[in-house]
């Protein structure tokens, strides 16, 4: 918002924030460390997060390691995107019953929790929008992610360095978060541990209203604009993104869609962790009371099931399916929804059990050559 | 024989051969009618003529023991019956049958085959139009070898 | 909320409906009319689309309407027993209630056909679906030019509303040719695959629509063949299929590369999918 110069809070003021909006009724959500990762869960306190800890990525590798400061944002993405909160991995849409009158169906109702994202990377915000077109601007709206999405609070995060495969700005989607945030984040490491605070709604500048803060100097907007630059400066991945949809489209039988086959194990975890990936299934089930229910749940492109018709699959090679997903990814989500459906996150480069690098197979495509993917 | 010129002429499948051309095949040809349910040929009979179909509606049937006749394509008019007659050892591979009052151009075989050999001009200028009615036939009878109608899996 | 109202909202909640009536066409397959069950209302349709048809504790699959779209007291769905659902829906009897959401997809574009020669081209129980588009152009044959039906199956046992089309052509309004890919010696009609009725065809080949509903290699071959006469392809309409499951665009199992099938189709025009249906699997 230009007429809202932005503050600089400390991490006391961030623990503020957390309690602020906690106190309001809202379930926060941000980065924790479990199991080895970073990974989006609950956050009760600034302690929650994981200070002085960083992620080393690269195909098919993804650790976390000590960093040297007590940085709470000094990390990439990891294996959860937001979605996981607004699209639910599992949801029961209804339950049936049968009666002495017939069929009864009774629908759910719509959770009353608010949730308030801590976090969220120029990239993810780039993909809550993409499924935002999907699910709320299409023929019919998908009413639990409207819900979900209606009422989120969201703090962006600014990055200060790339992750080993992130590629957001050959995607023209960060590192600098631009619009669809409340407050942005970008975290200031001089000599004191501060936070240059950007206020991106009127939610955000209310919010901040309790919490202590100062005017924003201009060393302080200097040392955040070095911290994004040298995010830009550092990715670990480029991808000529501008012609993808063309190069894909009169692609459909090049050779390198055999080449991948050979090492895609249609395993699917690109699709879990990519932030835009949407498709489901649903289907019936019985329930102990003698009901039934209908649920709903993420589902792959990448299984055998996916396009079954007629007593078999439409796309049953491996090749026809990772064919499927990145030509969807890239080329056919712009004719079904005018943006490309990749934000650049590179999850799907660090999960893959293989180390498929999307980059690298449009460069193959395109004619490139192997060579490094990095920067 | 001037009739049965012209009306060898105005068949589909020799509008526009020239006039010595149409000479010499209808030097080949007589007229034929077939009530319904009368055979044209039956399977194994030497293939000696060519029918052209001027009217009327021609059943192709295979016989397979348990299952009876099987009708497995219907000439329409304007559509020609036989085609082996190009090909040793001349012998038919199925029966026709007239489902319905035929008419039909009747080609000499024999004599169509000794009159191409000598003269490959008009021979050429036959298979050219008799070719394209064998690859047709071919690619509907794969599609009907499909079965896209039957019970999936 | 009240269920209309509820399901105006949420695509994915059902409405009741209940079983008047179920015919017997063919060995597998029956046609259901259905009336909206008490408290609900039916949903008016336009010909061409489907519903997705919910039994309790069994599943959903989606069916063709095939019935008249002017007739707003029943819905008349067909169905062939194909599997673990289908076949349970064939086996429903009358009174029987069952949940049912849509109507979803595209129309048959008849008022394409206003002042052309339309040619309807159906092959085995791609008839169902083109049904309603044919009750809708008879209806309306005085702004037609020609109307022509091609319809092709297995068997004469497995002409579909056999009686129907009997009936239609004793009318004397319209051209219907059947054709059977094998028949036995009782079978005086014509045999043979239907894409070979269609250089016979006598229409304006430039002024003509064509709608096919089929097996998809059976509607390709004939949009091959309708363009070989000089129909243009963008005046051929095929009804497509994929794997259905939300039919409102949201699951993604529907897609045919950048279209969703339920609802970019399943009515889609020729020249648009041509390509497609080429590639292998895609």
């Amino acid at each position: 918002m230009q007429d809202r110069p932005p503050v600089v809070i400390a991490l006391d003021g961030l623990d503020r924030l957390i309690a602020s909006l906690r106190a309001d009724g809202f379930r926060v959500v941000g980065p924790r460390l479990r199991d080895d990762a970073i990974v989006y869960d609950d956050i009760a306190a600034v302690g929650d997060l994981p200070a002085g800890w960083t992620d080393e990525q690269d195909g098919g590798h993804y650790r976390v390691k000590r960093r040297g400061d007590a940085a709470v944002f000094g990390y990439a993405v990891g294996p959860h995107a937001w979605k996981r909160f607004l699209h639910p991995p599992l949801l029961r849409l209804w339950r049936a019953e049968q009666g002495a009158d017939g069929l009864r169906v009774t629908a759910d109702a719509e959770p009353a929790e608010r949730f308030a994202f801590l976090g969220v990377r120029s990239c993810d915000l780039h993909a809550i929008a993409v499924q935002d077109r999907v699910f709320l601007h299409g023929p019919f709206v998908d009413p639990h992610y409207r819900a979900r999405r209606a009422g989120t609070f969201i703090v962006a995060v600014n990055c200060g360095e790339a992750g080993g495969t992130c590629f957001c700005v050959s995607m023209q989607t960060g590192p600098k978060a631009e619009s669809g945030f409340d407050l942005a984040l970008t975290e200031l490491l001089g000599g004191r541990h501060e936070f240059l605070v950007e206020i991106g709604s009127e939610r955000g500048a209310a919010r901040l209203a309790a919490i202590p803060h100062r005017a924003a100097r201009p060393e302080d907007s200097a040392l955040a604009e070095r911290a994004v630059a040298h995010a830009r400066g550092t990715m670990g991945r480029t991808m000529r993104s501008d012609d993808v949809r063309e190069l894909l489209q009169a692609n459909m039988q090049h050779a390198r869609w055999d080449d991948v086959a050979g090492r895609c194990l249609t395993c699917g975890n690109c699709t879990m962790v990519c932030p835009t990936c949407f498709c489901t299934s649903v289907w019936d089930e019985s329930d102990l009371a003698g009901g039934a229910e209908r649920k709903r749940r993420w589902d792959s492109c990448f299984t055998m099931d996916f396009s079954y018709i007629h007593g078999g699959s439409v796309r049953s090679s491996a090749r026809s399916r990772y064919r499927q997903w990145m030509t969807h990814k890239l080329a056919t989500w712009v004719d079904q929804f005018g943006t490309s459906g990749c934000v650049g996150c590179g999850r799907c480069i660090t999960w893959c059990p293989v180390g498929i690098d999307i980059t690298e197979e449009v460069r193959a495509i395109r004619g490139e050559g192997e060579g490094d993917g990095r920067a | 024989m001037e009739g049965l010129e012209r009306i060898v002429a105005e068949h589909p499948l020799f509008v526009g051969l020239g006039p010595a051309f149409i000479t010499l095949a209808a030097g080949c040809a007589k007229n034929t009618r077939f009530d319904p349910d009368q055979y044209l040929f039956h399977a194994e009979d030497a293939a000696d003529w060519v029918y052209l179909v001027r009217h009327g509606r021609v059943a192709l049937e295979m016989v397979t023991p348990g299952r009876g006749a099987v009708t497995f394509d219907t000439i329409n008019e304007g559509d020609i019956v036989g085609l082996t007659w190009l090909l040793p050892p001349y012998r038919w591979g199925h029966d026709a049958r007239a489902t319905e009052l035929v008419r039909a151009i009747a080609l000499d075989a024999r004599c169509l085959r000794d009159k191409c050999e000598a003269d490959h001009d008009l021979g050429y200028a036959l298979m050219k139009r008799f070719l394209p009615v064998l690859v047709q036939r071919l690619q509907a009878t794969r599609l009907q070898m499909l079965d896209v109608y039957g019970q999936p899996g | 909320m009240d269920s209309l109202a509820e399901i105006a909202v949420d695509p994915m909640l059902p409405r009741v409906a209940r079983v008047a009536r179920r015919v017997r066409e063919l060995a597998d397959t029956w046609t259901l009319e259905l009336v909206a069950a008490e408290g609900e209302r039916l949903p008016g349709y336009a010909p061409g689309q489907f519903t997705m048809m919910y039994l309790f504790g069994v599943g959903e699959i989606p069916v063709s309407i095939s019935g008249d779209a002017a007739d707003a007291r029943r819905l008349v769905q067909t169905v062939r027993a194909v599997g673990k659902v289908s076949e349970a829906v064939t086996r429903l009897s009358k009174g029987a209630t069952l949940g049912l959401r849509g109507p979803f997809g595209t129309a048959w574009p008849v008022e394409e056909g206003y002042g052309r020669d339309v040619v309807v081209i159906a092959g085995g129980l791609g008839l169902a679906p083109l049904r309603p588009a044919l009750y809708q152009l008879r209806r309306e044959r005085q702004k037609l030019g020609r109307l022509v039906l091609l319809y092709g199956t297995r068997r004469p046992d497995d002409i579909l509303f056999r009686r129907e089309l009997e009936g239609w052509r004793r009318q004397l309004d319209m051209e219907i040719e059947v054709t059977v890919d094998h028949a036995g010696a009782d079978w005086r009609g014509h045999v043979g695959v239907v894409t070979g009725l269609i250089p016979r065809l006598r229409i304006d080949v430039e002024n003509a629509v064509a709608l096919v509903c089929g097996p998809e290699i059976m509607m390709r071959f004939a949009a091959g063949a309708l363009h070989d006469i000089g129909v243009p392809e963008a005046a051929i309409h095929l009804s497509l299929e994929r794997n259905m499951k939300c039919a409102v665009g949201l699951c993604g199992h529907c897609q045919l590369a950048g279209s969703f099938v339920c609802k970019d189709g399943a009515v889609m025009r020729y020249d648009r999918v041509r390509r497609l249906l080429g590639l292998r699997e895609v």
